[in-house]
C-alpha cells in the first residue's frame, strides 16, 4: 500500500536517507527504530510529502507523491499523522479539532461528522473533553486527541512520529494502549518509536535504520531478540540497558 | 483659570467639527491600511517569490517616504497627471498607504510567529495554503498581532493631524485657526491636547486589554 523505492534526501550537504526501498502492506503495523538523526522521522515526513525528496518514488495506493502536485491532498487525506509534540490546534475545542478534516478539507455533513468525532473521542477515553481546549489537557490526553484526529480523517494509514517521545513516563501508556487497540483492529501503521517493549508486542514487522540507509529489517520478534546485524545488536543493548 | 473655561466653552463646539474630522481620516485611513497591510503581508508569506519581493520593496519605498510628503504629492501633485483628490480622500489614501507598511510589518511577525507544527498539522490533514491561513494561522495570529494594531490606532489618531497640511479641517487645523484669529495660543492648543487625548485614552485601555489577553495561555 505504500512503497518507498530508493529514496534519497539531502539537508544542504548532509545526505539523510541514502537510498530507502520499503513496502508497508493494508493492515501491516511496522515500526521504525534507530539513533536519533538516522531518518527516520524523515522517511514518515517524505511519505505524506511534509518534506520534498531528492530521488526515487513515494507511492501510496499507487498514486505517487508529490509535495507539488495538486494529488498530495489525496495523499494527506488517505495518510494521517500523529506528531511528537500533538500540534493540536489550540484555539480550537478538542470536538473542533478532530473534527476540523472532514468539515472543511472532505467537506462532509457537519450533523454526520460531529457525531463520528464524539465516538472517535470515546474511543480514545476522552468524550468528557470535547470542549474542552488542548492547552488545558495533559500531554497523554492531547496525544489522544491527536489520534482521533487522525482517525476523523477516516485514513487508510497512520504515521506516527515518535508518539510517545513528548510525554511523562506515567502517561505513554495510554497514549501505547489506544494504539494497541487500533493495530487490533487491522489499521495500517507506520510507527517511528524508541518503545521497544510496544515494538516488540504489536509490530509485525521493524525496520532498523542508521546512517540513511535500512540496517536490518523482519518481523519485530527475530529484529529486536536475535537482531543480525552488529549495528542493530549494539543499538538494542543501548537502549535496553542503558547503564 | 477662569479665562480658560469661558474660551473652552465658546470654542468647543468649533473644536468638535474638527474632531469629526478627525475620526473620519483616522477610521478610514485605519480600515485602508488593514486592508493594504494585510494584503502586503500574505504576499510575503506566500512563498511565491515575485510576490514576496514586490512587497518587500513596496514596503520599503512606503516606509521611505515622510507621510507628510506622501500626502502633498497626492494632494498637489495627483491634480497634474489627471487625478484631482478631495483633501479628505488624499488624507484618508496618503494615511491609509503610509501605514500600510506598518500594518504589513505587524502582521507578518504575527503570522510567523505562529509554530510552524501548526501548518504542517493542517496540512497533514490536506489543508491548502488559504485553509491553513484562514483556519489555523490566522484566528492564533491575531492574538498576537491585536497590542501593536490597538498602537498603530493610537499613532494614526495622532498623526491624523498631519491632515491639516493639505487643508483638511480636522481638529488640529481648527486650533490653529481659532488661535491665529483670537491670538489665545495656550487656551486653544491646551485645549486641543485636551482633547486628542480624551480620544487617546479609550485606546490606551484597549491597548492594555489586548495585552492582558495575549499574555494569558
Amino acid at each position: 500500500m505504500i512503497e518507498l523505492t530508493d529514496v534519497h534526501k539531502s539537508f544542504g550537504q548532509n545526505e539523510v536517507l541514502k537510498g530507502i526501498t520499503a513496502s508497508v502492506q493494508k493492515g501491516e503495523v511496522v515500526c521504525i527504530v534507530g539513533p536519533s538523526g538516522s531518518g527516520k522521522s524523515t522517511i514518515l515526513r517524505c511519505i505524506n510529502g511534509l518534506e520534498s525528496y531528492d530521488r526515487g518514488e513515494i507511492s501510496v495506493e499507487g498514486l505517487k507523491v508529490d509535495r507539488d502536485a495538486a494529488s498530495i491532498v489525496k495523499v494527506r487525506t488517505q495518510v494521517s499523522m500523529v506528531f511528537q509534540r500533538f500540534n493540536l490546534f489550540p484555539h480550537r475545542t478538542v470536538l473542533e479539532n478532530v473534527v476540523e478534516g472532514p468539515l472543511y478539507v472532505k467537506k462532509e455533513p457537519r450533523a454526520q461528522v460531529l457525531e463520528r468525532g464524539r465516538v472517535l473521542l470515546a474511543q480514545v477515553g476522552l468524550a468528557e473533553k470535547a470542549d474542552a481546549h488542548p492547552p488545558q489537557l495533559s500531554g497523554g490526553q492531547q496525544q489522544r486527541v491527536a489520534i482521533a484526529r487522525a482517525l476523523a480523517m477516516q485514513p487508510k494509514a497512520i504515521l506516527f512520529d515518535e508518539p510517545t517521545s513528548a510525554l511523562d513516563p506515567e502517561l505513554v501508556g495510554d497514549v501505547l494502549g489506544v494504539m494497541r487497540k487500533l493495530a487490533d483492529d487491522g489499521m495500517t501503521m507506520v510507527v517511528v518509536t524508541h518503545e521497544m517493549g510496544f515494538a516488540r508486542d504489536v509490530a509485525d514487522r521493524v525496520l532498523f535504520i542508521d546512517g540513511g540507509v535500512i540496517v536490518e529489517q523482519g518481523p519485530a520478534k527475530s529484529v529486536l531478540n536475535q537482531p543480525q546485524h552488529p549495528r542493530t545488536q549494539d543499538f538494542l543493548r543501548r537502549v535496553l540497558h542503558p547503564l | 483659570m477662569k479665562g480658560f473655561w469661558h474660551d473652552a466653552a465658546e470654542f468647543f463646539p468649533i473644536l468638535m467639527s474638527g474632531v469629526a474630522l478627525t475620526i473620519i481620516v483616522t477610521i478610514g485611513s485605519l480600515l485602508l491600511s488593514t486592508v493594504l497591510g494585510l494584503i502586503w503581508a500574505m504576499m510575503r508569506v506566500s512563498g511565491i517569490k515575485v510576490l514576496s519581493m514586490l512587497s518587500a520593496s513596496l514596503i520599503n519605498v512606503i516606509r521611505g517616504i515622510p507621510i507628510i510628503v506622501l500626502l502633498f504629492y497626492l494632494y498637489f501633485v495627483m491634480p497634474d497627471l489627471g487625478v484631482t483628490l478631495s483633501a479628505l480622500q488624499a488624507a484618508i489614501l496618503g494615511l491609509g498607504i503610509a501605514y500600510s507598511a506598518y500594518q504589513a510589518e505587524n502582521f507578518r511577525a504575527g503570522i510567523e510567529a505562529i509554530d510552524k507544527g501548526q501548518i504542517e498539522a493542517a496540512q497533514s490533514i490536506g489543508m491548502g495554503w488559504w485553509l491553513t491561513m484562514r483556519r489555523v494561522v490566522l484566528p492564533q495570529a491575531v492574538r498576537i498581532v491585536l497590542p501593536p494594531y490597538g498602537n498603530v490606532m493610537i499613532m494614526m489618531l495622532k498623526d491624523s493631524s498631519q491632515a491639516s497640511t493639505i487643508t483638511v479641517a480636522e481638529l488640529a487645523l481648527q486650533g490653529k485657526l481659532i488661535a491665529s484669529s483670537t491670538f489665545k495660543n495656550t487656551n486653544v492648543f491646551t485645549l486641543v491636547a485636551l482633547m486628542y487625548l480624551t480620544m487617546s485614552i479609550p485606546l490606551i485601555l484597549l491597548v492594555r486589554h489586548f495585552e492582558k489577553r495575549a499574555g494569558k495561555k
